[in-house]
């Protein structure tokens, strides 16, 4: 892994990995390349948000989350489970049953995430009323990075208030200092369905530390939680549970949950290319006269995340079904307000560079200029047999001195029929890119 | 470098497209976020004045070093009275163009404010060339 001050939430396994380049067309940053037969991410344009992870049709992406067994490192050991978890189950399995289940697996004590989402939204609201507008949500951590990296001059209008997860761990955390708990004996463990929120706990944004200790993949979980129903494993524990949860909050991680509560013209755009075109149009400034934007990088929002393993509609319709049985509000929003108003707010987000060609503007624009010639002497088909994911990022490759030019396959062609590039050569090149055993007879 | 940009009268929907590759090159050279902001908003607005107003231009930028220079060539109606068309409000654009979001007769002294320079030449009958320069 290339050294860099920023946590990654993702791996590439180099023994899995067979070098398909599935990841490669779906990156939005295009911070993968295929070479010596394997995927290569470059992390200082990775935004963690999943993709490739999703793509990958051999499991060869690893997701850096906890070890399930730190839990018990903790006297006090509360899982933070979100609204998506729920409804990864068919809507006939009971959430007690769950909830019980939880507890069988070690954890003392189960929160909902989305508790603190009744006192958010009335924050939200007076903020938007004062800021420049428009305001985008600051809920989903890929879009925060698609910015940072790539929208550098939009930073400022990402909302600085904290997401709920934040403010939800926040409570726990002062709840048990409250209650004269000693705060080393406190776990507070997220259940994620969201790799980006991986990221995010451990390089948190905006001047912030994460209260919350560890992150578990939902998806593994599931499959704990699913396995353990099935068996019956009988259940020997008692759990504590905070189940309370509004209606606002089951919805709050579905497409417009959030933006349907922000007064004025308010829009929901869901799916990393949605997101990434209208970004585009606002930062030229072809957008006018909105007031909030919520925009999540997976289709479906939350319920299209990365770790939720069920199809992303039958989860969404299992939130609004979860959603339609509880009132819109709960118990303890007032205890919210008296313990997180203080915490829910976080500093301006800064932008991450991405440096393309150089720092020095002389040599970027030699470079640049370098590119651009080049890409015209490629086919623009954007094939993906140099490894890398488009005739453009081969031009901006080879003029930054990362690429060659024989690694177009068109070129290669051209060279071979005019007698100037031999067989074994071309070979050699395919093998450098695609792996040495690659063009071996099977 | 030097880079040039076809813009055809009356297709709105290509409108924008030598300020989105312009501000694409500027991202990746590192400019300073507020100056790719006020050379996309002073572009984009002359773009889109061509489409709106003009039968046909071309876009002339030169990126190096120092700055963007821009020149915008359009055959056209030319403008009869410039200083009458720099007045922020006035406007001779349709009620067609008009409900599409465009005209609201801000263009000319919206460009003007975000360049460090710009200068107009305008032939009623012939047409109308901008020159917008920014300084990094």
């Amino acid at each position: 892994m290339s050294s860099t001050t920023y946590n990654r939430a993702l791996e590439i396994l180099n023994d899995v990995c067979i070098g398909c380049s599935h990841c490669m067309k779906v990156c939005p940053t295009e911070a993968l390349r295929v070479k010596g037969g394997k995927a290569k991410i470059h992390s200082d344009w990775c935004i963690d948000c999943g993709e490739c992870y999703r793509i990958c049709p051999n499991r060869a992406i690893r997701v850096m989350d906890d070890d399930f067994k730190q839990i018990f490192k903790y006297t006090k050991r509360v899982l933070l489970v979100p609204s998506v978890f729920f409804a990864q189950f068919d809507d006939s399995i009971p959430r007690d049953r769950i909830f019980e289940i939880i507890g069988e697996l070690g954890f003392t004590d189960v929160c909902s995430v989305e508790q603190s989402v009744d006192t958010l939204l009335d924050e939200e609201r007076e903020y938007v009323k004062n800021a420049e507008k428009p305001v985008i949500s600051s809920f989903c951590p890929a879009v925060i990075r698609l910015i940072q990296v790539r929208f550098p001059s939009l930073v400022d209008r990402i909302m600085t208030l904290l997401p709920p997860l934040e403010i939800t761990a926040q409570y726990y955390k002062k709840r048990h200092e409250v209650d004269g708990g000693n705060p080393d004996e406190l776990g507070l463990f997220y259940l994620t369905p969201c790799i980006g929120k991986i990221a995010a706990v451990k390089s948190p944004v905006g001047g912030y530390t994460s209260p919350i200790t560890g992150v578990i993949n939902m998806d593994y979980f599931f499959n704990k939680v699913y396995l353990a129903y099935k068996q019956r494993i009988p259940i020997t524990t008692k759990v504590r549970v905070s189940g309370e949860i509004s209606s606002k909050g089951i919805l709050y991680p579905t497409t417009g949950g959030e933006s349907r509560h922000i007064e004025g013209r308010t829009l929901a755009i869901d799916g990393m290319a949605n997101v990434t075109d209208f970004l585009e149009m606002l930062e030229n400034e072809e957008i006018e006269g909105v007031d909030f934007l919520e925009l999540r990088a997976c289709d479906e929002s939350c319920a299209g995340g990365i770790l939720s393993h069920r199809n992303r509609f039958l989860t969404a319709e299992t939130m609004r079904n979860y959603a339609a049985q509880v009132p819109d509000t709960h118990n303890l929003v007032q205890d919210y307000k008296k313990y997180t108003s203080a915490v829910i707010h976080m500093e301006q987000i800064e932008p991450r560079s991405m440096v393309k060609y150089d720092w020095d503007i002389e040599i970027a624009l030699e470079k640049m200029e370098k590119a651009r010639e080049l890409k015209d002497l490629f086919p623009g088909i954007d094939c993906g047999a140099c490894g890398a994911p488009s005739c453009e990022a081969l031009a901006e490759d080879i003029a930054k001195g990362q690429g060659d030019i024989t690694s177009c396959i068109f070129l290669r062609t051209i060279y071979e029929k005019r007698g100037e590039l031999g067989i074994d050569e071309a070979v050699k090149i395919m093998e450098k890119i695609w792996g040495d055993s690659r063009f071996d007879k099977r | 470098m030097n880079l040039e940009f076809k813009v055809e009268g009356g297709d709105f929907t290509l409108a924008g497209n030598a300020s989105s590759q312009i501000k694409k090159m500027l991202k990746q050279l590192n400019v300073d976020p507020r100056i790719v902001k006020r050379v996309v908003i002073a572009l984009y607005e002359a773009e889109v004045n061509i489409v709106a107003h003009a039968y046909r231009g071309v876009i002339y930028a030169e990126i190096d070093p120092r700055g963007v220079r821009l020149k915008l060539e359009d055959e056209g109606p030319g403008i009869p009275d410039i200083n009458q068309a720099m007045t922020p409000g006035f406007s001779t654009a349709s009620a067609q163009v008009r409900e599409m979001g465009f005209g609201a007769g801000m263009g000319l002294p919206n460009i003007s404010e975000n360049a460090d320079e710009f200068k107009i030449e305008s032939e009623v009958g012939k047409g109308t060339t901008l020159f917008i320069n920014f300084k990094f």
